[in-house]
């Protein structure tokens, strides 16, 4: 079952996490192929001041192109899109980028639920989204969305996680696809087809 | 919030809806982001069907109201990103003060708190007296708040940071008194001001200015309607004039580009 809905196409990945995602990343990144096929989008909450820290850390560590998301960009792929701080990102039907700076959402501005809502319908079935580790709920109605549209939700196994609270939520929440081991992700996004 | 409560279909006939009943214009603005703000209303206002939401908000002109001001996007602060404020009190409002007579428009004021921010730094710089600010937004009730001077207390501490940032010389404290939960500011600083609602989308040019800051509204809009608010700029900046951006929008896709020159890092050009 799990092998015919993975057959299936991967138009983005989006990767949403918060407190104690960066070491999962750190790990992710300088593992992943070079000839990713599809744009990589990373929704990470963390404080407005530490603005590029987070795409300085990644571009050291990766030979795929990291850029912070800007105001009407495409997505393409083989590269990754940070959602800017203090901002939310939303995905828009001809696969551009909308910041938005409105009211927080679950405490979050960017929150990893408006992300993947707004790809949920974009994207459909060929949406990759992954939870990562963290200290609250944001996430858990964006995978909602995913689900309802046929995407594909992966979760990191909350004992792996070094903030296990909000994969937890997830995996109660919301059927997933997958439930990884930080340790497989990076396998994981190899395997996908662009 | 149900996600997919409402669909892109449904979010299309709304705001024809809106255009035809209300004659406000949001077709072109970006539609992930008014989707996301549609939906969010009808969740918030516990409606039941799309049928009865439309309804309310082609019909019921109270209603309207409210859906116009939790429609576009209000938050604000003061002396936001204070690098900006700094090069404006650096290598902007200098060059301006040797003119006799300064006009500045601040087009998506919101509640104000950007133009009592430029106040301030133009009162640093002796300027404020032969300044005047139109400050202006589609939504009349912000444009009430922004009269008011009156901001709540508890953001004054983020707010007093920013100013120090930005180069701020006084205590922040002076410019204002505390009242309950709100600081009211100084009147002077608005005494300069004119408020007035003006829609980027639908009104025209009125009057020539020096200066014109638009920031944190073009993100909201498509390619095409930020090209033509451009172009009401455009016809609205004196030769030599500046034209002000939010942080992540920028001139540069604009055809016309060419014929400004960027200001340092700043997202802040000049006519040339
Ligand atoms: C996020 S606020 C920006 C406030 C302030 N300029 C700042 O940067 O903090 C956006 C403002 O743009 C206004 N706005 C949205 N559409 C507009 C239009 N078509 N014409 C004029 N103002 C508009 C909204 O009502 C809102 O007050």
């Amino acid at each position: 079952m799990a092998e015919t809905v993975d057959s299936t196409p991967c138009g983005a990945l989006i990767i949403g996490g918060s407190a104690g995602s960066l070491d999962v990343l750190l790990e992710i990144f300088p593992a992943l192929r070079k000839d990713i096929g599809f744009p990589i989008v990373l929704v990470v909450h963390r404080k407005a001041s530490n603005e590029s820290l987070l795409t300085d850390l990644l571009k050291s560590r990766t030979t795929l192109e990291v850029s912070e998301a800007e105001e009407k960009e495409f997505l393409s792929p083989g590269k990754v899109f940070i959602a800017p701080a203090d901002y939310h990102m939303l995905i828009e039907e001809d696969q551009s980028i909308s910041l938005d700076y409105s009211e927080k959402v679950n405490y979050s501005r960017p929150s990893i639920d408006v992300t993947f809502q707004s790809a949920a319908e974009v994207f459909r079935e060929k949406l990759v989204c992954i939870l990562l580790s963290g200290s609250n709920a944001d996430g858990v109605e964006g995978l909602k969305s995913v689900n309802n549209f046929g995407g594909r939700v992966v979760i990191q196994n909350p004992n792996t996680a070094i903030m296990p609270y909000m994969p937890q939520q997830a995996v109660l929440n919301v059927e997933p696809h997958l439930i990884l081991d930080s340790h497989d992700m990076a396998d994981y996004i190899n395997k996908l087809n662009g | 919030m149900i996600s997919d409560a409402i669909d892109n279909e449904q979010v299309e006939i709304l705001l024809n809806d809106v255009l035809e009943s209300h004659g406000y214009d949001f077709l072109e603005y970006s539609h992930a982001s008014i989707k996301r703000r549609i939906i969010r209303l009808y969740g918030l206002d516990n409606f039941v069907s799309f049928a009865e939401f439309r309804y309310t908000v082609k019909t019921d002109k109270q209603y309207f109201k409210r859906f116009l001001e939790e429609i576009t996007v209000n938050v604000t602060e003061m002396f936001r990103d204070p690098s900006f404020y700094k090069s404006l009190r650096n290598d902007v409002l200098p060059v301006l003060g040797t003119y006799p007579f300064i006009r500045i428009w601040v087009a998506g004021c919101s509640t104000g708190e950007e133009a009592y921010s430029l106040a301030i730094v133009l009162k640093e710089l002796n300027l404020l007296n032969k300044s005047l600010i139109y400050a202006t937004d589609i939504n009349p009730s912000v444009l009430d708040k922004a009269k008011k001077g009156m901001f709540p207390l508890n953001y004054l501490k983020q707010y007093s940071e920013n100013y120090l940032q930005s180069g701020g010389l006084k205590d922040f404290s002076a410019y204002y008194t505390a009242n309950y939960s709100l600081a009211k500011f100084d009147e002077s600083l608005n005494s300069k001001m004119i408020f007035s609602t003006h829609n980027l989308v639908s009104d025209h040019s009125f009057n020539e200015f020096q200066l014109i800051l638009c920031r944190n509204v073009l993100i909201y809009f498509d390619k095409d309607l930020q090209h033509k608010v451009f172009n009401l700029f455009d016809s609205s900046i004196e030769k030599l004039g500046y034209l002000a951006l939010g942080s992540k929008e920028s001139l540069e896709f604009w055809p016309k580009a060419k014929e400004y020159k960027r200001v340092k890092m700043e997202k802040i050009w000049r006519k040339l």
